[in-house]
């Protein structure tokens, strides 16, 4: 948040050197982040009982959820994706809101994190698309419904890579930015309603980048081979 | 002019004019769900999520525009602010 007026939100402020590589203020708020995310998921999954407890029952709902709203949109096996999407989904929500915390800028502000989120995305949806098919089979799949538009399918699997890096890079940054503006006018108890409203954007951007994700990596699996139904027993 | 001027104006040109469609555009969606709401109360909470949902991705836009417009003016290939 303490982004001035007429400073770029392009610039990357160096903390520090790490030999010759500039380590900048968004990668060590990312790995603040992580190191939050995995001692938090530690000290909660290590002493699991059947009877469960309330912080417990609070994540036992919360993976169900992610499960359940991956299991629509990837209709056999969400659960085979719930590790990559849902951590996706966990460090989004807590990176998009970290700017709401004095003194951290949430690091998707920033367009490096969203890129580095976009190509992972980007590879999984291939390699998926490779498990599900075989090479030729997938490759197969960019010529249809005709060869023609094996041009048009290779563009847009690049350009709605982009599109996702750029919808959280710009949603965040913009308003991370507003916020700064509106402080810059006016003093202190203004900003606040932007404030709620830039939560409320975080919280959906993240829902959307997961589900976006998901749908690209469900297109990649579905199609042409249809699945065997033997419920929920299946090595993918 | 000097070509930071026409980079100012450029930038508000993108700003404004990328506004428009998104601007009609959740119009329209927001009285579609308004008018779903109204025949079928019952499916308030499903609708509304998607409704916020397809805000964003409509949104999402105009956002495209307002980064046009932060490179402009902060990032011009032609321009050296340093």
């Amino acid at each position: 948040m303490n982004q001035g007026i007429g400073h770029s939100p392009f610039d990357l402020p160096v903390v520090f050197q790490l030999g010759s590589i500039p380590i900048t203020k968004p990668v060590v708020i990312t790995w603040g982040l992580m190191a939050v995310l995995a001692l938090g998921s530690r000290l909660l999954t290590t002493r699991l009982r059947v009877r469960a407890g309330r912080a417990q029952t609070a994540l036992e709902l919360l993976v169900t959820t992610i499960e359940g709203q991956l299991g629509e949109v990837i209709p056999d096996g969400g659960r085979s994706y719930l590790p990559l999407l849902g951590t996706m989904f966990l460090f989004l929500v807590v990176a998009n809101v970290s700017g709401i915390v004095p003194g951290v800028q949430a690091p998707t502000a920033h367009l490096e994190t969203p890129a580095a989120l976009a190509v992972v995305v980007f590879l999984s949806v291939q390699v998926a698309g490779f498990r599900r098919h075989g090479f030729l089979g997938y490759v197969k799949e960019f010529a249809r419904p005709s060869i023609f538009l094996l041009p048009l399918n290779l563009l847009s699997e690049i350009t709605r890579t982009f599109s996702l890096m750029v919808r959280l890079f710009g949603n965040v940054m913009s308003g991370e930015f507003i916020i700064a503006i509106v402080l810059g006018l006016a003093g202190l108890i203004v900003p606040l309603p932007l404030m709620g409203l830039e939560l409320l954007t975080g919280l959906i951007q993240a829902y959307i980048f997961t589900t976006l994700a998901a749908v690209f990596i469900a297109a990649a699996v579905g199609t042409a081979s249809p699945a065997p139904e033997n419920g929920k027993e299946r090595t993918t | 002019m000097t070509i930071e001027q026409i980079s100012i104006i450029g930038a508000v040109v993108a700003v404004s004019f990328g506004a428009i469609g998104p601007a009609l555009a959740e119009g329209r969606a927001v009285a579609a769900a308004m008018e779903a709401i109204a025949r079928q109360p019952e499916s308030a909470p499903s609708l509304s999520r998607t409704l916020f949902v397809g805000l964003a991705m409509i949104e999402t836009m105009a956002i495209y525009c307002l980064v046009v417009a932060l490179l402009i003016l902060f990032a011009n290939p032609f321009v050296h602010l340093h």
